[in-house]
């Protein structure tokens, strides 16, 4: 009995692993505070390009010896730019446009790292490597949090009214351009905070997961954002708590945990699962 | 008094014109009717009139100021043709409803007393109070427009811009916003609607204005509304004609 519960907590005691824990866990509630407006505002392609977008400015940021953070919001805030300019000026369709770019983005980012002879390791770029996270790193991955948390807390109700009914957000003069930009950002800075923990290739799954499975449980925007915030911290810390025990990839575990909480939730959600809309036809109601 | 100003506004979509060198004058206090064909340039005049379409010349004035100085004191209402709005979105009817108070709150937009009773009231008005909690995409077409009506009407604005608000409602929802709308006017609002009720416009609108690309006619809905006037508002389908015709009758039952 003594046996199992020391190999239950033995995570819990290594200082890697603590770290690991508390790092997934913010990670895990900024990205789903984020992922309920990414899901309202059909974000989730724009979520994708821009994570990938920013791996040659992590790169070139990593070169200049800058914060990881600044290189990702110059070079996810310039995808998220040229996105626009290319749309307007030509006659090519948005997805084609996002497709582009962002795998034109991810090239030049894979060319920068196996040019520039750094500590960056592509893999942990890719991957994730949030066993291995520095207390640089870490810090940033803080302070990242603090701006979207405070961000999102005084912006709430205007982000609501944006992705809702932009045009009345125009007719009562709020700055949609501003809002628009504010969000870009905020998804900058947390895909560098994901990129951390699960690696820029299941970071959209953070931004988009949590919000995905809020918005089957709740008709009430304050009750989804709670909802995501557990669902995104509970697979946050589980699964790395699992891939200590298998020894698997703490990204995939995670992003695993947060699929399987979304087909509970498809299944089995009182009102939008797809059990209660099967009964709902078969009743007619 | 002159509230809603227009000189000479053309407006262009890709450099086809939509809408040309439209020019009008709106008194305080009153209703105008706003008539033409689908892609006549309603939608297009009242995008103008908001601002959301930048015109390559002429210009709009409310109240003598320029939109966006209106927009921050909360002067125009708003409700556009097709609410471009996500039904699904996890929102209920009285959240829709105190959005229309949030030009009067502080940033975070936390509601007063008063924000509350004015939600409260305007959802009484349209008569949807017992609605309120419902998530908006659980509505019928008609309960939908009067949320946003009430909305509008939470927003307290002097001037109300309405596009086509009884397309697709129940004959009782126009007809009790008609009554709001008389109220309004009473109260001093002034009103552009655009309809193609033309049998109710003579009812209730003070004014008249006809478009087709261009403005050809506004002023007095006994003097506008003729059968002239009208047949060059839709001379250019010949779908019309059918309706035209009927419609010619009414009008001059009516005179």
């Amino acid at each position: 009995m003594m046996e199992l519960w020391d190999i239950l907590i033995a995570p819990f005691q290594l200082g890697a692993m603590v770290k690991a824990f508390w790092v997934s866990a913010l990670v895990g509630l900024v990205c789903s505070a984020l992922s309920c407006y990414m899901t309202l505002k059909g974000w989730a392609l724009m979520g994708d390009a821009v994570s990938h977008a920013v791996v040659p400015g992590v790169v070139l940021a990593y070169a200049l010896g800058l914060p990881y953070a600044v290189g990702a919001f110059v070079f996810g805030v310039g995808s998220v730019a040229a996105i626009g300019f290319i749309k307007d000026n030509t006659r090519i369709k948005e997805d084609t446009v996002i497709g582009l770019v962002f795998t034109g983005f991810f090239a030049f980012g894979l060319v920068l790292v196996s040019k520039i002879k750094s500590t960056v390791d592509l893999s942990h770029i890719l991957f994730g490597n949030v066993l291995g996270i520095s207390d640089g790193d870490i810090l940033q991955t803080i302070i990242i949090g603090i701006i979207t948390l405070t961000a999102l807390a005084i912006l709430r109700k205007d982000l609501i009214l944006f992705c809702f009914d932009a045009t009345h957000a125009k007719s009562i003069g709020l700055n949609t351009t501003f809002l628009h930009y504010v969000l870009l950002t905020l998804m900058s800075l947390t895909a560098v905070a994901g990129l951390q923990t699960v690696g820029i290739i299941l970071v959209v799954a953070m931004l988009v997961t949590p919000g995905a499975t809020a918005y089957l449980l709740s008709d009430r925007f304050d009750h989804m954002m709670l909802i995501a915030m557990a669902s995104g911290v509970f697979s946050s810390v589980m699964g790395t708590y699992l891939s200590y025990h298998i020894d698997g990839s703490t990204g995939g575990c995670i992003v695993v945990l947060q699929t399987l909480l979304f087909v509970l939730a498809m299944i089995f959600a009182p009102k939008h699962g797809m059990l209660a809309q099967g009964r709902k036809t078969k009743f007619g109601a | 008094m002159t509230c809603i100003d227009i000189e000479n506004v053309t407006v262009a979509y890709h450099g086809k014109v939509a809408l040309h060198n439209a020019s009008l004058q709106l008194k305080s206090g009153s209703i105008c009717g706003l008539v033409g064909m689908n892609g006549a340039g309603k939608s297009t005049l009242f995008k103008a009139i908001m601002g959301f379409v930048k015109p390559i010349q002429g210009r709009v004035l409310i109240n003598s100021l320029p939109i966006r100085y209106v927009q921050k004191q909360n002067l125009v209402a708003y409700v556009p043709q097709s609410e471009e709005v996500d039904w699904q979105f996890p929102v209920s009817v009285g959240d829709v409803v105190m959005m229309g108070r949030y030009g009067y709150m502080n940033l975070l937009r936390i509601p007063g007393e008063r924000d509350r009773a004015l939600v409260r009231q305007s959802l009484e008005r349209v008569e949807m109070l017992p609605l309120r909690d419902r998530q908006i995409g659980e509505l019928s077409g008609g309960q939908k427009k009067r949320a946003f009506f009430a909305r509008a009407l939470a927003q307290q604005a002097q001037v109300l811009l309405l596009d086509e608000p009884f397309a697709g409602v129940d004959v009782k929802t126009e007809k009790l916003m008609i009554d709001l709308l008389l109220e309004l006017r009473q109260a001093g609002h002034t009103i552009l609607i655009s309809t193609h009720d033309l049998d109710a416009i003579t009812t209730f609108c003070d004014q008249v204005v006809l478009i087709n690309r261009s403005i050809l006619a506004y002023g007095e809905t006994s003097e506008v509304f003729t059968p002239e006037n009208l047949s060059r508002t839709f001379s250019s389908s010949a779908q019309e004609t059918a309706p035209l015709a009927q419609l010619f009758g009414q009008v001059q039952d009516a005179a």
